[in-house]
C-alpha cells in the first residue's frame, strides 16, 4: 500500500474535546457527512479513545488506513468511508 | 401430610419464613428469559404471588409468596408457558452467562451457547454441595466468573500475519501485556505473555491479527462469608470438545473428593491442587 500522509487527507475531525462515549459518536457524524471513499482524519488523545474508537470505526465498516503518532499525546486516525448499507 | 422440604427445595421450592409459603425458583440460564416465559411468570406472579418476582444475584427470577396448596397448579401453568422450577440444596445451580460475542463487541466466544450447553449437560445433577458454572465472553469478566465453581472465560488463540500488517501501532498500544513491541517496523510478538484477550485482533484495521475462540478455566471459587477466588489450573483450552472433558474431570473430582456440605473451594484448600490440575491435565491433553 502506498504510504498516506495526513496532509493527502481533506476532512478533519477533532475529537479531543469529548470524552466516552462521546468522542466515538462525534467520530461517527463526521463520517456520515462524507461520500463513501473519502478519506477523514481522526484527532483523538491517547488512552481510552486510541485503544476504542479505531475499532468501533472498524466495526461500523470503514477503513482505517493509518495511525499516526503526532508524539503530543494525540494521535491522528486516518479513515476511508466505508460502502454504505 | 408431612411437608418433604428436601424434595421441594430439589425442586426450586425455597422456603419462607411465613408458614407454608414458598419462594419459587425458575430455571434461567444464562440469564435469557423469552417474552413467552415474561408472559406466564407475569401471569403467576399476579394468580398465586403478590404480583412481583425477584431478580436473583446469580440472573435467576423468584416468584416470592407462593402457597404450598398451590405447588401443583403453579408447576401446571407455568410449563404451558415453557418455564420449568429451577433447583436449590446440593446439585448443578444455575448456569450464568453473560451476552458474549452474540450481542457484545469484546465477545471472544458465544457465551450464551456455552452456557446452554453446560446447562443441558449438568443441571441438578446431585453432588456433596452446591456447584455453580459461570461463563463469561472475554477478558471484561463482566459476569465475575472466578466466583464460579467452574468459571469459564472466553479467549482468542491469536496468530500474526505479517504480510497484511501496515504497522499501524494499534495491536501494541491496546494490549495491555506488553506481549506486541516493534523494533522498527518489525513486530515483535512474546507469545509468554499473551494471556489471550483478544484486544489486538478486535483492533487491528486489516486483520493482520487472526483469533480463534478459545477458554480459560478457573476452579473453585465461592462468594458468600468466605471467600475463595477461582484458580487456573490448565493451559488456554483452544475448543469445545476439551472444554467439556475438562469439566466432566472437575465434577467428578469434586464427587469423588468433596465432603457433604463442602464447597469446591474447600476441598482444595484441604487437598491441594496438584492432584487435581495433574487429571485436568490429562483430560485436557486426551484427544
Ligand atoms: C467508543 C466508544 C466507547 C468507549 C471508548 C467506551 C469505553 C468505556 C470504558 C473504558 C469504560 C470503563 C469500563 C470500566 O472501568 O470497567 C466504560 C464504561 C461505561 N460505558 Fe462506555 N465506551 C464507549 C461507548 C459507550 C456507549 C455508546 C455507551 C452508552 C450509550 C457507554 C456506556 C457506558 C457505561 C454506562 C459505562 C459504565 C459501566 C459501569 O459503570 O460499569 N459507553 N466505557
Ligand atoms: S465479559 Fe466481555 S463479552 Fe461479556 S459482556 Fe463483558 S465485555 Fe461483553
Ligand atoms: S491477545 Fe491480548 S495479550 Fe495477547 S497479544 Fe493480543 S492484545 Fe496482547
Ligand atoms: S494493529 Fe494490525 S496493522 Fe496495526 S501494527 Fe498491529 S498487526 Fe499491524
Amino acid at each position: 500500500m502506498a504510504e498516506i500522509s495526513l496532509d493527502q487527507v481533506e476532512n478533519r475531525v477533532d475529537i479531543t474535546d469529548v470524552v466516552c462515549p462521546v468522542t466515538f459518536v462525534k467520530a461517527k457524524v463526521a463520517l456520515e457527512e462524507l461520500d463513501p471513499g473519502d478519506l477523514i482524519a481522526v484527532h483523538m488523545n491517547d488512552g481510552e479513545p486510541v485503544q476504542n474508537v479505531p475499532r468501533s470505526i472498524k466495526e461500523e465498516g470503514h477503513q482505517i488506513l493509518k495511525l499516526v503518532d503526532n508524539q503530543d499525546g494525540t494521535y491522528d486516525l486516518i479513515v476511508r468511508k466505508g460502502e454504505e448499507e | 401430610m408431612a411437608v418433604d422440604y428436601a424434595a421441594l427445595k430439589a425442586g426450586g421450592f425455597m422456603r419462607q419464613k411465613q408458614k407454608n409459603t414458598f419462594s419459587l425458583r425458575l430455571r434461567c440460564v444464562g440469564g435469557t428469559v423469552t417474552a413467552e416465559q415474561l408472559a406466564v411468570i407475569k401471569q403467576v406472579a399476579d394468580q398465586y404471588g403478590h404480583g412481583y418476582i425477584h431478580l436473583t444475584a446469580r440472573q435467576g427470577i423468584e416468584i416470592p409468596f407462593i402457597k404450598l396448596e398451590d405447588i401443583d397448579d403453579v408447576k401446571a401453568a407455568l410449563a404451558k408457558g415453557g418455564v420449568e422450577p429451577g433447583v436449590c440444596g446440593p446439585r448443578v445451580r444455575t448456569v450464568t452467562a453473560c451476552q458474549g460475542g452474540r450481542c457484545c463487541p469484546s465477545g471472544c466466544i458465544d457465551a450464551l451457547d456455552i452456557a446452554e450447553k453446560l446447562d443441558a449437560r449438568y443441571f441438578g445433577r446431585e453432588l456433596p454441595c452446591k456447584f455453580k458454572f459461570g461463563v463469561t465472553g472475554c477478558i471484561n469478566n463482566c459476569l465475575k466468573m472466578e466466583e464460579n465453581d467452574f468459571g469459564v472465560k472466553g479467549a482468542y488463540d491469536v496468530s500474526y500475519d505479517e504480510d497484511a500488517c501496515i504497522h499501524c501501532g494499534l495491536c501494541a498500544k491496546v494490549c495491555r501485556e506488553n506481549a506486541i513491541t516493534f523494533e522498527g517496523d518489525t513486530l515483535i510478538f512474546d507469545e509468554s505473555k499473551c494471556s489471550h484477550c483478544g484486544r489486538c485482533v478486535k483492533s487491528c484495521p486489516t486483520d493482520a491479527w487472526k483469533g480463534k475462540s478459545a477458554f480459560r478455566v478457573f476452579i473453585g471459587g465461592t462468594f458468600g462469608n468466605h471467600i475463595i477466588t477461582g484458580k487456573e489450573l490448565t493451559p488456554l483450552i483452544k475448543d469445545e470438545a476439551t472444554l467439556m472433558r475438562v469439566a466432566d474431570a472437575t465434577i467428578d473430582y469434586f464427587a469423588t473428593h468433596s465432603k457433604k456440605g463442602e464447597r469446591f473451594g474447600k476441598t482444595l484448600e484441604r487437598l491441594g491442587t496438584d492432584e487435581l490440575q495433574g487429571i485436568l491435565e490429562a483430560a485436557a491433553a486426551e484427544a
